[in-house]
């Protein structure tokens, strides 16, 4: 199982009040899987990203992520698993605008310590593997929207992580590119990528092969369980 | 690597805000450039000031007479041409012992009258303070035992009254008096707070006390000792003898003080110190508001690049990377403006020494002092606002606009 999730629970503190953002989310993705996550906003599906991506941890319960638990791991500790396990592609593309194509893939490489040649090679290969290959040496403000989401979707790979996280990617886009993101999703998931896509677009969420809808804070509904608890 | 990443986006953000690194480096500039100005105007003109001292010869010792209070009563007593007697006669350590006596005399030569500072003194007095003539001669044992009224003009003086070298052999007056103009000294420049030997009209220390000033009375004695391990032997000889002579009760002060070359470098050194806590303060103002105004500008570059560290956490960068990037930003500011300043520095304290005619002497220290504060005000002031940037959540830094 690559996501292992029991009992998540998650407390923000806005001001006096107590926000219960997340009540009990168990939840199991294996590898190879591609979710779509969605509810309407304040439903928790944000923060429940997040925690997936462990840009955050939660207030109870246990998650393992490929094994290992990732609740209650120290600040570098989780900078390290960010890195080698999760690749992020956000809404807003979130490419640094000073930096080429290329180099921006190469930035989860060199806080993962690969060398010079090595970084060029993979983020090389990513970019391909996007269809951006005579794109490399152009700046974010000299692409179009779809041309930076492959660039954000090439850094997310080029450290082959676990899980491609994606935060409404093609919120950005028009309806045409944004279907190329997806198709180019579709790809990937099928060459065995581990996708978890969260979304409130219904036909965006439709790409995906489970389909989990948080309300609440708390899972209303999840394909697979369906399955489960039919088979 | 990692480093190379970091350096690199380090000068990126700086690049990117050319203007305004320069405007906040501006503050680093000027007082790194004051401190090494100042450095080195201070080591040149130490150095002029400690030739000088050097030149005026370390075995000399001379000593002139000192107030004493005795029950609330203050008094002074002159050394006279006797005391300076006994000090001939009786010291083993001196190889010269040379008074000298002054006043403030009208000078009148052709239609110049002026008001001069005659000094009545022995021949030897030229060869220890190592003047030089240009034209004429000093006057002799000879002329001394003879009262003889010769006169040596200091340069000043000379050119103050008129007198060429053409006219030595001529006569002036001085306190009415005729005197022969027998020589003229070449400039030799003041002698660090001491009166200046050019503006002196110089005579047989016989012929004041007899036939000029009309007393005894002296302004001190130079003795030059037998070499310089022997001064402080020296000093107690003549305190022995100058006690006697005065008849000093075991009890009384001397009404006595010595004075020495070392005494003079002392006071220098002392002056040197005050100099420097100056420089030092005006130093450490201007830093710490260059330091301030690199704080206030980090801060601001956090906050402009909040989306871009969310950016970086969410991609792997531990809080130290991004600390050691905001910190290496500051610290290069600083550095530049530090080398910026060095280099501003130098060429006011060059063009100071021109205008004002003494060396510059820029220390490797004094470099390495500005190095040394730049990287310490960089690192001071960069790591409030770099520890900001690493302590950023990245959820809330992903979100910011």
């Amino acid at each position: 199982m690559l996501i292992e999730m029991r009992g998540i629970e998650k407390v923000y503190k806005l001001g006096s009040e107590r926000v219960n953002a997340l009540r009990g989310i168990d939840l199991d993705v294996s590898e190879g899987e591609y979710v779509a996550l969605t509810g309407p906003s304040g439903s928790g599906k944000s923060t429940l990203m997040h925690l997936i991506g462990c840009l955050d941890s939660p207030t109870a319960g246990r998650y393992l992520l490929a094994g290992s638990d990732v609740s209650s791991m120290s600040d570098a500790a989780l900078a390290r698993v960010r890195n080698r396990q999760i690749g992020f592609v956000f809404q807003t593309f979130n490419l640094l605008p000073r930096a080429t194509a290329l180099h921006n893939v190469e930035i989860p490489l060199i806080y993962g310590g690969f060398g010079t040649r090595e970084r060029r090679r993979r983020a090389t290969a990513a970019l391909e593997r996007v269809g951006l290959a005579d794109r490399m040496k152009h700046q974010p403000n000299q692409m179009s929207g779809g041309q930076r989401q492959r660039v954000a979707v090439a850094r997310a790979l080029v450290t082959d992580p676990s899980i491609l996280l994606a935060d409404e990617p093609t919120g950005n886009l028009d309806t045409a590119t944004g279907n190329s993101i997806l198709e180019l999703f579709a790809q990937l998931h099928a060459s065995g990528q581990t996708i978890v896509l969260v979304t409130h677009e219904a036909d965006v969420a439709a790409h995906a092969r489970r389909h989990i809808v948080l309300r609440d804070g708390k899972i209303e509904s999840d394909d697979a369980n369906k399955k489960e608890s039919a088979g | 690597m990692l480093i190379l990443e970091i350096i690199r986006v380090a000068f990126g953000a700086l690049l990117a805000n050319k203007g305004r690194a320069f405007l906040t480096m501006l503050g680093i500039i000027i007082g790194v450039g004051a401190v090494i100005a100042m450095m080195a105007i201070g080591a040149g003109a130490q150095k002029a000031v400690q030739d000088r001292i050097a030149s005026m010869g370390v075995n000399q010792l001379r000593v002139f007479a000192d107030r004493t209070t005795i029950r609330g009563v203050t008094r002074y007593r002159s050394l006279t041409t006797d005391d300076a007697q006994a000090l001939r006669n009786e010291m083993t350590l001196a190889t010269a012992v040379v008074p000298d006596m002054g006043g403030q005399y009208q000078v009148k030569y052709g239609n110049k009258n002026n008001s001069v500072r005659i000094t009545g003194t022995t021949p030897e007095y030229f060869s220890l303070r190592s003047y030089q003539l240009a034209a004429g001669r000093f006057f002799t044992n000879g002329d001394m035992s003879a009262s003889q009224r010769v006169a040596v003009l200091g340069s000043v003086a000379a050119e103050n009254l008129g007198i060429g070298p053409q006219d030595v052999g001529s006569t002036v007056r001085i306190g009415g008096m005729i005197f022969d103009v027998i020589g003229i000294m070449e400039s030799k420049g003041s002698q660090g707070g001491w009166d200046n030997p050019d503006e002196n009209i110089f005579i047989p220390i016989t012929t004041a006390q007899y036939r000029l000033m009309g007393n005894d009375r002296i302004n001190g004695v130079t003795v030059q000792v037998v070499a310089q391990e022997w001064m402080l032997a020296a000093q107690g000889e003549m305190e022995r003898i100058l006690r006697r002579e005065r008849q000093l009760r075991p009890e009384q002060q001397n009404d006595f003080r010595f004075f020495n070359q070392q005494e003079l470098a002392t006071t220098f050194a002392e002056s040197t110190k005050i100099f420097g806590l100056l420089l030092a303060s005006i130093a450490a103002v201007s830093l710490i508001v260059g330091g301030i105004g690199i704080m206030n500008i980090m801060l601001v570059s956090v906050t402009e690049r909040t989306r871009e560290i969310g950016i970086r956490k969410a991609l792997g960068a531990r809080r130290s990377i991004i600390l050691l990037q905001f910190l290496l930003e500051s610290i290069t500011l600083c550095v530049l403006g530090g080398a910026i300043g060095m280099g501003l520095g130098y060429w006011v304290a060059k063009m100071m020494a021109s205008s004002g005619g003494w060396e510059v002497i820029v220390t490797p220290q004094s470099l390495l002092l500005a190095v040394g504060f730049s990287v310490g005000v960089g690192l001071f002031f960069g790591i409030y606002p770099a520890s900001r940037a690493a302590k950023l959540d990245p959820i809330e830094a992903l979100r910011y606009e």
